[in-house]
């Protein structure tokens, strides 16, 4: 069993956020609070699907991840693209806030 | 062109104030999620793997110029500068916040846009032929009965909880550019014995994880009883289509497994009792809603234009742009342009604020102000005269729009994919981006001639993969993006499902396939022979034989 780390989606905006080892929710995954078993993430998890965290974020989940080395990257492509936006330029990469990104690894 | 008229206007208003209402009960916590899903799908938003998406109904595909301008000001206020067209002829904002989606609703309410019935068990936006009106091909413009259909549809209280969603199409020319046999209903205007107009009704088509090629139901409707008739059909798909199995619950399962013989005894036995109702469409009626649809106010033109013809021999980038994206215009002296958003190597179907804004400008000028959406992801501008066509063409070259591969290997279909969608399996705009950028010798393109390429990010085949001259649908191989290829699809009159080539191949792997699959074909093609005649005269064989061949 890998360890794990919980995510959601902001509700203002929808944006990736995860489960911050500060307290809240953060945009970045390196700040995430990681979870080593089961039995730590199952009250992290719960916490987040009261009404009260449902003010903040929408469809929260326990995702793997790999933090050998003292880095937490994703397992999943999936979560790479959360993690990181879209792997394309959009819009015809024309007038456009993003800066495309390439898939790590 | 069709304006809205009160009913539609107040309904409109009014869900934007509901929404609104909505909206700030979620983010007070008066509503849970689970509440607000169904009433945040109910008005187009849906959340995707890095914000909302808000789908907006482009109805049958047609769009103002005042409207385009909307749409381009929403993007750069909203959103993050672009919009993105799709299969369905809508468009779609991939960031829109939630507190100012019905900030959203309210400006597309200005211009008699919404995004109700994008979402849901319901009928939804129904599409037409791009070139509809236009068309040198075609027997009736076939958005007089989108519109009907719109107005019958619109929140018809018999049917807002299908077992499922319901998508309906019609064509007004023989030439199928509306896909009408891959919809749960499709209608194809024809003529009877009589030489009178009326529809070849065709049921149970779609694509999904079932793909199905819609059955005939009645070769001749006479145009009085459409909506009766489509009425009998939802009825007994009401009654009978699978609500416990979602995977089972369109109405091509339905049709399957009653057998066409019966599912028409069921609708006909239906119909006998509401034929002749208040459902009758009225001649006077009809010549209302035609009014809306009434042909711009066309020159009495040449169809020869000594200019147009001296300008393609003199500048042949310009003769090529003709040759993919100009199309005869009934009228004569007209042309229908369309405005390709498949530049080399960028998402399919992506517009910035900026070009949207420039194409509402030329439709200004060029078009009588109209611009139409095409389930290929493509932009048309419908009724051009023949001498403004060089002019148009420079001016959308000066905004990169005038990339000449209409109907070409680079005009792909591809879904939003894993780069956005919460279904996916794996990526589809990259892999359109990385085979265009292949194939971006237009020279090669045009020597391949007319080839469909498909591409979906999971079995819902929002993509059309299945109809694809070549299809790529991405499956997960434990968590790694694969790519299964399929041959040999069509979308038009031939319409046809395409034949899995062999295993799957990796990310990496699949432009390198889909280049073999290309080049077989140059090398087996006897002359002038399009990639689809080829297939179906040598079937999977050869394709595999090279795909395979080295494992
Ligand atoms: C990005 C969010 C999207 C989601 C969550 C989504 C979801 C789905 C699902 C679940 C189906 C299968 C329905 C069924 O078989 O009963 C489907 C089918 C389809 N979607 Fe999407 N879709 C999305 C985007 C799009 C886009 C961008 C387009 C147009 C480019 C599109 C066009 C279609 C079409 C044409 C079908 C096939 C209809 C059929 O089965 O006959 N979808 N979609
Ligand atoms: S085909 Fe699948 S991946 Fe593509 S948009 Fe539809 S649901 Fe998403």
């Amino acid at each position: 069993m890998s360890v794990q780390i919980l995510t959601a989606n902001r509700l203002g905006d929808g944006a990736v956020v995860y489960r911050a080892k500060a307290g809240g929710w953060t945009e970045r995954l390196g700040e995430s609070l990681v979870l080593a078993t089961p039995e730590d993430a199952a009250p992290v998890l719960a916490a987040a699907e009261t009404p009260q965290a449902s003010l903040e974020i929408v469809g929260p989940y326990l995702m793997p991840v790999d933090n050998s080395g003292g880095q937490i990257r994703p397992v999943e492509t999936r979560e790479f693209i959360r993690a990181q936006g879209p792997s394309v330029q959009f819009g015809n990469g024309h007038e456009v806030e993003n800066t495309p990104l390439s898939l790590a690894g | 062109m069709y304006r809205y008229d009160e009913f539609d206007h107040t309904l409109v208003t009014e869900r934007v104030h509901q929404f609104r209402d909505q909206v700030e009960r979620r983010l007070s916590g008066e509503l849970t999620e689970d509440q607000f899903k169904p009433l945040r799908l109910m008005n187009g938003l849906y959340l995707q793997l890095h914000a909302y998406m808000l789908r907006v109904a482009v109805p049958y595909g047609t769009l103002s110029s005042t409207q385009m301008r909307k749409l381009a000001y929403i993007a750069r206020r909203y959103d993050k500068g672009y919009g993105h067209f799709t299969t369905r002829q809508n468009i779609q904002f991939n960031w829109p916040k939630l507190e100012e989606t019905p900030d959203i609703l309210a400006e597309l309410a200005e211009v008699e846009m919404h995004a109700i019935q994008t979402s849901g068990n319901c009928i939804r936006n129904t599409t037409s032929d791009q070139f509809a009106g236009a068309a040198a091909d075609e027997i009736e413009d076939p958005r007089v009965y989108c519109e009907i259909i719109r107005q019958w549809s619109t929140l018809h209280p018999e049917f807002t909880f299908l077992p499922r969603k319901f998508k309906i199409a019609v064509t007004g020319a023989d030439h199928d550019r509306a896909a009408v046999r891959v919809h749960d209903i499709g209608l194809q205007m024809c003529r009877n014995e009589a030489g009178e107009v009326g529809f070849e009704v065709i049921v149970g088509g779609g694509l999904g994880r079932t793909p199905v090629i819609g059955q005939t139901i009645r070769e001749f409707l006479p145009k009085q009883h459409l909506l009766s008739y489509l009425e009998a059909i939802l009825r007994v798909y009401n009654q009978l289509g699978r609500r416990d199995n979602l995977y089972k619950a369109r109405i091509k399962i339905l049709v399957r497994s009653e057998g066409i013989e019966n599912f028409k005894r069921l609708v006909e036995e239906e119909w006998s009792h509401i034929k002749d109702s208040a459902l009758q469409l009225p001649e006077d009626e009809i010549a209302r809603i035609e009014t809306y649809f009434a042909p711009p106010r066309y020159e009495c033109l040449d169809d020869t234009v000594r200019e147009f013809e001296v300008k393609r021999f003199e500048d042949r980038d310009f003769a090529s742009w003709v040759r993919t994206n100009v199309t005869a215009h009934k009228e004569p002296g007209y042309a229908v342009a369309t405005i390709s958003l498949k530049p080399t190597g960028k998402p399919p179907g992506d517009a910035s604020a900026w070009q949207m804004d420039a194409i509402a400008d030329l439709a200004e000028s060029y078009s009588f102000s109209e611009i139409r959406v095409t389930h290929e992801q493509n932009l048309v501008l419908p009724n051009v005269k023949k001498a403004d066509l060089y002019a148009l063409w420079q001016s959308l070259r000066d905004v990169e729009l005038a990339t000449p591969n209409a109907g070409l290997l680079s005009d792909m279909i591809a879904c939003p994919g894993l780069d956005y969608c919460n279904l996916a399996n794996a990526r589809s705009i990259p892999v359109a981006q990385r085979i265009s950028e292949r194939f971006s010798d237009l020279e090669r393109q045009h020597d391949i001639g007319s080839l469909k390429i498909k591409i979906s990010g999971c079995i819902n085949a929002c993509g059309h993969h299945h109809v694809g001259h070549i299809g790529l649908l991405g499956v997960d191989k434990k968590g790694e993006e694969f790519y299964q290829i399929t041959l040999g699809g069509s979308a038009d009159e031939n319409t046809a499902i395409g034949k899995i080539v062999g295993p799957a191949f990796s990310y990496d792997d699949v432009v390198d396939a889909v280049e073999k699959i290309v080049d077989t074909y140059l090398n087996i093609r006897s002359e002038d022979e399009e990639f689809s005649d080829t297939f179906r005269r040598v079937g999977l064989t050869p394709f595999k034989e090279t795909l395979y061949a080295a494992h």
